[in-house]
């Protein structure tokens, strides 16, 4: 028998919203719009409807939860206004005090990877060991199979919890790498004019 | 010419021993190996010459600065010789450009690991849940309510001497041997020879043991003498003295 105080009637894709909504407060990575489609039993498209419905109701503004997509998935965060009480009570461990050799060493694997130590050590011109250890330890790398050939280094990649940390919706979000630094031809002209210069 | 403090700066290393102008004289007449330097004593022996001097000689730390610059790119050129061959085989503009090209992957990386740091700080007030929820609920173990007598009780009952284990079923009864040498004698004074295993015969096991023992006894003692056709071939007990008597004949023979 119906209740008599249930006075709305929740329609379909509110009460797939709802269970959404459930699955991404259980869960502590963000969730694939396939892998709600699977937990929901419903159709990714319809999961997209939903997400869209709990995207206006956990807006920033609006909720003190955010529903942000991130690190190829979806998944709720603090609200930014109460970023200074969740900073009173929670550590932030995975990205407190990265040095500048390990954000180089991150951005190298996060660009070339998956790549090895040697690979880093090439392009920063010193040993890579500590810069990768203490990556892999606060979980932001993570090792990717070894390089061709018998005995071949191991090869690292960046890990979800990366792009969640950074806020990346996916790899594919970090900026150009062509964008990024100084051309090589610029470079050259720039070496050969000081080469000059001492010469003279 | 190189300043004082450096030129006449005396080292004792392990591959070589002499003063600093004479080192980087062999080394570029490449008559000692890079390798074999050992750049950090010559930095030590350098810092100890400076400290024995009132003032700080700014131009020999200059000079020496360079050269053991030059010595250090010499010793990693000699210590990785598949990159110094392969720079080796570019030609002057070749080589301006791989090192441009080096130098711009590095400038590259460098600027994506500042987009980081800014990416970074402008993050902080972003929060969220790491590390794996619970699958499910953790049901909370209750425990019964504990009663300390009935824990005295439970101790006291756990401290007593466990009960003696009875061994009866595994005791054996060994006849005395004694018993097996009367009856042997006897026999053999009313026969001069018998079957081992015919008068053992229906005795148990250890029965069957005991009569042995009680067999090599006589034996040991010169009373009887045994004989065996072959292996597991009836044991035949016979006199000693018999014994002696064959022998005797045989020997006549």
């Amino acid at each position: 028998m119906e209740s008599p105080l249930r006075l709305i009637a929740l329609n379909p894709v509110d009460r797939l919203a709802r269970t959404v909504e459930a699955l991404l407060v259980v869960a502590s990575a963000p969730l694939s719009l396939d892998e709600l489609a699977d937990a929901t039993e419903d159709h990714p498209e319809r999961i997209e409807t939903a997400i869209c419905l709990l995207r206006e109701r956990h807006a920033e503004g609006r909720s003190g939860i955010v529903l942000e997509e991130v690190a190829g998935g979806f998944a709720f965060r603090a609200s930014r206004d109460a970023a200074d009480a969740c900073a009173r009570l929670f550590e932030r461990p995975v990205e407190r005090g990265l040095s500048q050799a390990a954000l180089e060493t991150l951005a190298i694997v996060a660009y070339l990877g998956p790549c090895s130590r040697p690979d880093v050590a090439r392009i920063r011109g010193v040993a890579a060991d500590s810069a990768v250890a203490s990556l892999v330890e606060r979980g932001l790398i993570s090792e990717a199979g070894r390089e061709p050939g018998q005995g071949g280094a191991v090869r690292y990649r960046t890990t979800p919890l990366f792009e969640r940390v950074f806020g990346l919706e996916s790899l594919a979000a970090l900026p150009r790498l062509d964008d990024l630094g100084e051309d090589a031809a610029e470079l050259r002209e720039r070496l050969l004019e000081v080469a000059e210069a001492r010469a003279s | 010419m190189l300043p004082t403090p450096v030129r006449e700066l005396e080292l004792e290393l392990d591959a070589f021993e002499g003063p600093f102008d004479l080192l980087l004289t062999l080394l570029l007449k490449e008559e000692l190996e890079p390798r074999e330097i050992d750049v950090a004593a010559i930095v030590l022996a350098f810092v100890e010459r400076t400290a024995e001097r009132d003032e700080l000689d700014l131009e020999a730390c200059g000079e020496f600065l360079v050269l053991v610059s030059a010595l250090l790119e010499l010793k990693a050129r000699a210590l990785f010789p598949d990159e110094a061959a392969e720079l080796g085989e570019l030609e002057p503009e070749e080589a301006a450009e791989e090192l441009a090209r080096r130098l711009a992957e590095y400038r590259r990386m460098k600027e994506a690991a500042a987009w980081l740091l800014d990416r970074l700080g402008a993050e902080q007030d972003r929060f969220f849940r790491i590390g794996p929820a619970p699958l499910a609920p953790r049901a909370e173990r209750v425990l019964a309510r504990q009663d300390p007598d009935a824990l005295a009780e439970a101790l006291r009952a756990l401290a007593l001497p466990p009960p003696t284990v009875s061994l009866g079923h595994m005791a054996l009864r060994f006849p005395p041997v004694s018993q097996f040498l009367e009856r042997f004698r006897t026999v053999l004074s009313h026969r001069r020879v018998f079957d081992f295993d015919g008068e053992v015969e229906g005795l148990s096991r250890v029965e069957q043991a005991v009569a042995l023992l009680a067999l090599l006894e006589l034996r040991k003692a010169g009373e009887i003498a045994l004989s065996q056709a072959q292996a597991f071939a009836p044991i035949r007990v016979s006199r000693a003295d018999d014994e002696r008597i064959h022998e005797w004949k045989a020997r006549s023979a």
